[in-house]
């Protein structure tokens, strides 16, 4: 009976923690209620990269939401291309990178540059997750990519893709060329700086 | 029997909570700085171009604290350039502020100053400059003060009386957008007892 009394004292303990855990290590917008999944404090980094700065970049074909394809190659001798993976939409970080991105376009424009996001989630997930970004009929300026099925594969042939199922937080830049001119596999606990992304689409040749 | 194995569960118990606490000292605030209270002390760093610190009541460099910017009232926004609805309200905010400004009676009364929180000066210099946001804005990149007030979602919104002695109440504390300017002006005025 006794032990009983302590155990459950011991429930409640572990129940705070486990809520605790979710509160907010980081800025968190509103936007979103209750909506964003807590995941607590994970592993930075868990993928070892099969790209390096200075090759080519894997080719691939992904669903964008709102119903075309995307392949990376089309941009080439056209656009600079940058490629956001983020873990998992409904998660606390990832739910406020895109919003950053999606005011700061002019960066892009100026260093003739486009942005694709990319995560593991299918097109209905992506589609309510991103219209939460914005309001009324308004919309991401740039796509997002859908590398749901088969199962996170453009992210394993980049390297980036966690043992849990989930992609890194990762920035690659590639060139008008297609060559890879920077990468950053950001600690998945943590928002890379906008600064560290202008600087580097500043050194691309317009 | 029972006894033996009671210790290390009430040990273990005691232990759970102890590291909680320890860890998670912002808990308590939870809901945000608590009406009728001080604002948990932080500082600031002053600004360092002269408008600003015109409009603060500040000079010199170094730090300064909420109570010594000159104004009975601060209204405090927490935001952040990621934050979606902190975007949409700027121009709402900026509507506020100027329209404090055009009012004689409480431009040199209610000052405004926003913080952006786990946001890094370049960022918050590029929502200021984006959203032509003129009244000073401050980085939390360590997110020090997120930790300090509780742990806010943005946009959140704090009012603080200065009081003559130095002392300062907070009697304004809200998570989300305001949708009307002049209600949400109304508001501050009746509740700070401008």
């Amino acid at each position: 009976m006794v032990n009983k009394k302590y155990g459950s004292i011991l429930c409640m303990v572990g129940l705070l923690a486990i809520f605790s855990l979710g509160s907010s290590a980081h800025g968190r917008s509103d936007a979103y209620k209750e909506n964003i999944y807590p995941v607590g404090k994970l592993k930075p980094t868990d993928s070892v990269l099969k790209v390096k700065v200075g090759d080519q970049a894997p080719d691939f074909t992904l669903p964008v939401v709102g119903g075309e394809k995307i392949t990376l190659s089309q941009y080439r001798g056209k656009k600079n291309v940058v490629i956001s993976f983020v873990p998992a939409a409904w998660t606390p970080v990832c739910s406020d990178q895109w919003p950053g991105y999606n005011i700061a376009q002019d960066f892009f424009d100026q260093n003739d540059a486009i942005l694709l996001g990319i995560t593991v989630d299918n097109i209905p997930t992506l589609y309510a997750w991103t219209n939460q970004m914005c309001s009324g009929d308004e919309t991401l300026w740039f796509p997002v990519l859908s590398d749901f099925y088969p199962h996170g594969a453009v992210a394993k042939e980049f390297g980036v893709l966690r043992s849990e199922g989930v992609s890194e937080r990762a920035l690659f830049v590639i060139d008008k060329k297609g060559i890879i001119r920077y990468i950053d596999v950001h600690d998945i606990n943590k928002r890379p700086r906008l600064e560290d992304l202008v600087r580097e689409l500043e050194k691309l040749e317009k | 029997m029972t006894k033996g194995v009671n210790k290390p569960l009430i040990c273990c118990a005691a232990f759970a909570i102890c590291l909680l606490v320890a860890t998670h000292a912002g808990l308590a605030f939870t809901n945000g700085p608590a009406i009728g209270e001080s604002l948990p002390p932080f500082k600031l760093p002053i600004p360092q171009n002269a408008s600003a610190q015109r409009y603060l009541g500040l000079s010199g460099a170094g730090q300064f604290t909420i109570a010594q910017i000159q104004a009975k009232v601060v209204i405090i926004q927490i935001f952040s350039m990621y934050c979606p609805i902190c975007q949409k309200e700027a121009s709402r905010v900026n509507k506020l502020h100027r329209t404090i400004q055009k009012r004689k009676d409480l431009k040199n009364k209610i000052k405004m100053i926003g913080i952006g929180t786990g946001n890094t000066p370049f960022e918050v210099g590029f929502f200021q400059k984006k959203y032509e946001v003129e009244f000073p804005l401050f980085s939390d990149e360590d997110l020090s003060i997120h930790k300090i007030l509780g742990e806010l979602r943005t946009p959140y919104y704090i009012g603080v009386k200065i009081n003559g002695d130095g002392s300062n109440e907070v009697f304004y504390s809200r998570l989300g957008q305001f949708k009307d300017v002049n209600g949400f002006l109304k508001r501050i005025v009746e509740l700070s007892g401008l």
